[in-house]
């Protein structure tokens, strides 16, 4: 079976910035594929790439096997659900949804009846009339996602699509994206920037830093097993301890990565295990998130720990300015193998 | 001072009022005031014998002015004019400010910009009587024709009845072109404010669903840049209707009606026939604005 989609050294660069650097990968059929990264990571332009609004400047781009890097976006099998929406203001919500047959010439009886089967697909068919402009964002999404499905692509883009909305309503979102692409069977490529939405949904997560992949793997084994120290930040926001310290803490000199949830607080005086690693300092500040809460504490050398802590009485001992013991179980210190892009 | 400051924070209305009544004096008693004056005048008349207006209401000069066949020649003449114009301007305009808009860097656009503007800042008078050079039998614009091997073309087109004449700066056709020339920039400058406002995304989108760059100008680029269109060619036509001098200068002997609100309120002292003829463009730009609203041009606004 061949690759729904293929990119074999794309780079794409900007004048003196090289917005997608020599990135290889593939997306297979049917896969929920997520491109998280920071702004201005490469993740949006490696989307518009598929789409063909930007044009590799070397390197080839592949849909279905078929080398597509010189294709404009209108002959192109896949579709976008845009950031900010892009529905036609001009247009009632259902000529919006049937823009896609429409230019294709598709005749007048066939394409209504189209696109309000896909208005009901998302549960708005009684919004067919109404312009874009009267719409919720929730709704508007809703369109852009009917818009760019009446074509039946075997890719669909997402680009930020749950951004612009409130957390309970992109919460929701993400269980009827999931669910939609479980149904269709279409391989979805999704770009975020919130790696809660990636590991959450994805299939496979590729992560960007400046242009370059730093690790494409399953969201658990990107969380559990971080290969670089960027994608231990970025997506586990662990911490990562390098040089001096870890080969101190370790006996050994390579970095390592401590997830946050995995730090226990300790007093200073406490016995410690052989089986762990623990180290002392200062707390810094505190964070209270409801179920847990989130400690900093500034080690005499000067590096910062961050510890996720559930929220019991038993911390109450410990203030800011306390001095406390952080504890962590060797396994839990994962080896950053992969050598840091700059 | 704080006081006061606070006194009028309490009292938005009071605040607005204040500022707005200088503005308001300026604008309703010099600009609609004196429109007013003049307007009233046409529902007066002359009469024929003492040349004295005569202070009655009456629809006499409207009469005069829509049934009297020398009359409705000017008005149609000028309404023909306008209406070849705002089409011509909107046919040069409206790809030269996509590309401004859409394609140019921003110091080419910059460029464009000026350039577009830049003949504005010029006296008006000049460039009329510029053009009667250009436009002369001996003229830059028939030599080029001659260097070109196209003398004979031009000659042709100087023979079709109605837009030809002796020379260019004497024809219809060479008063068509300086109005365009005139007028290009107020429909540049709308087309591309309404361009401008178009999110790249939305041509993008239209691309990524299947259409061709053609499809995509005629159905989401054109139908967004509507209300640009219709704001410019307010200003084309409106200007071409109520314009005196470009054709006293160049073209063909035919009256227009601003001529004839100039002869009539000068020369002749005839106010109201001058009051009644001014109407005339401010009707035929309501007509088209209803129609322009009826063709659903400011749906996308």
């Amino acid at each position: 079976m061949t690759a729904a989609i293929e990119f074999r050294d794309v780079s794409r660069v900007y004048g003196e910035v090289r917005a997608v650097d020599r990135v290889s990968l593939t997306v297979e059929a049917g896969e929920f594929f997520a491109m998280l990264g920071p702004s201005g990571s490469g993740k949006t332009t490696c989307l518009r790439l598929i789409a063909g609004f930007e044009t590799p400047d070397s390197g080839s781009v592949l849909l279905n096997g078929r080398d597509v890097t010189d294709d404009p976006p209108y002959v192109r099998d896949v579709n976008t659900v845009f950031q900010d929406y892009a529905l036609f203001p001009h247009m009632s919500v259902l000529e919006n949804v049937a823009y896609g047959p429409r230019v294709r010439g598709q005749r007048k009886e066939d394409w209504q009846r189209r696109a309000l089967e896909m208005l009901e697909l998302v549960q708005l068919g009684h919004f067919a009339e109404r312009r874009p402009s009267q719409l919720s964002g929730g709704q508007r999404q809703r369109v852009s996602l009917a818009r760019a499905l009446i074509n039946q692509p075997r890719v669909l883009l997402l680009d930020e699509p749950l951004g612009a909305l409130d957390l309970k309503l992109r919460e929701e979102m993400q269980i009827e994206l999931k669910n939609l692409q479980r149904r269709l069977g279409i391989t979805f490529v999704f770009v975020t920037h919130d790696q809660g939405e990636a590991l959450s949904m994805a299939d496979r997560v590729a992560v960007f830093n400046h242009g370059r992949i730093e690790q494409l793997d399953t969201p658990r084994a990107l969380y559990t097993r971080p290969a670089t120290a960027f994608v231990a930040r970025f997506v586990g926001s662990a911490n990562v301890v390098a040089g001096e310290l870890a080969q101190r803490l370790s006996g050994r000199a390579e970095p390592f990565a401590v997830r946050a949830e995995n730090i226990r607080l300790r007093a200073p005086a406490a016995p410690v295990n052989g089986d762990t690693m623990s180290c002392i300092g200062d707390v810094a500040d505190v964070q209270y998130h409801g179920a847990m809460s989130r400690w900093q504490v500034r080690l005499e050398s000067g590096e910062v720990f961050a510890a996720a802590v559930p929220d019991t009485n038993s911390n109450d001992e410990f203030r800011v300015g306390a001095r406390v013991r952080l504890e962590w179980a060797r396994g839990d210190a994962v080896p950053l193998t992969a050598a840091e892009s700059s | 001072m704080t006081a006061l400051s606070t006194f009028l924070y309490r009292r938005p209305a009071l605040y607005v009022t204040l500022l707005l009544i200088p503005p308001l004096l300026w604008f309703g008693t010099v600009y609609l005031g004196s429109l007013f004056a003049l307007l009233a005048q046409s529902i007066y008349s002359i009469d024929e014998f003492t040349a004295k207006v005569v202070y009655e209401p009456t629809l006499a000069t409207y009469k005069q002015v829509i049934t009297q066949a020398a009359n409705v020649d000017i008005i149609l003449r000028t309404l023909s004019m306008a209406v070849a114009v705002t089409i011509a301007c909107a046919a040069i305009a409206l790809p030269i400010a996509n590309y401004m808009v859409r394609y140019a860097a921003p110091r080419t656009r910059a460029l464009f910009y000026v350039g577009v503007m830049l003949p504005m800042w010029m006296s008006y008078l000049v460039k009329v009587y510029a053009w009667r050079l250009i436009l002369a039998k001996q003229g830059i614009l028939s030599w080029l024709f001659d260097t070109l091997g196209l003398g004979a073309a031009l000659e042709a087109l100087l023979r079709v009845p109605g837009i030809g004449g002796p020379s260019l700066s004497a024809s219809y056709l060479g008063m068509f072109i300086v109005f365009v020339y005139m007028w290009l920039p107020f429909m540049i400058l709308p087309l591309a404010a309404a361009l401008e406002k178009v999110p790249e995304s939305l041509l993008q989108a239209s691309a990524d669903l299947g259409a061709r760059p053609a499809q995509t100008f005629r159905t989401v680029t054109l139908p967004l840049a509507l209300p640009g269109l219709a704001a410019g060619s307010v200003f084309t036509f409106s200007l071409t209707l109520g314009d005196y001098i470009i054709p006293s200068v160049v073209g063909a002997p035919g009256y227009f009606i601003g001529m004839m609100v100039y002869a009539q309120q000068g020369t002749a002292g005839n106010i109201p026939l001058a009051a009644a003829f001014s109407v005339v463009p401010i009707v035929l730009i309501m007509i088209y604005l209803t129609l322009a609203k009826r063709a659903g041009a400011f749906d996308a606004l």
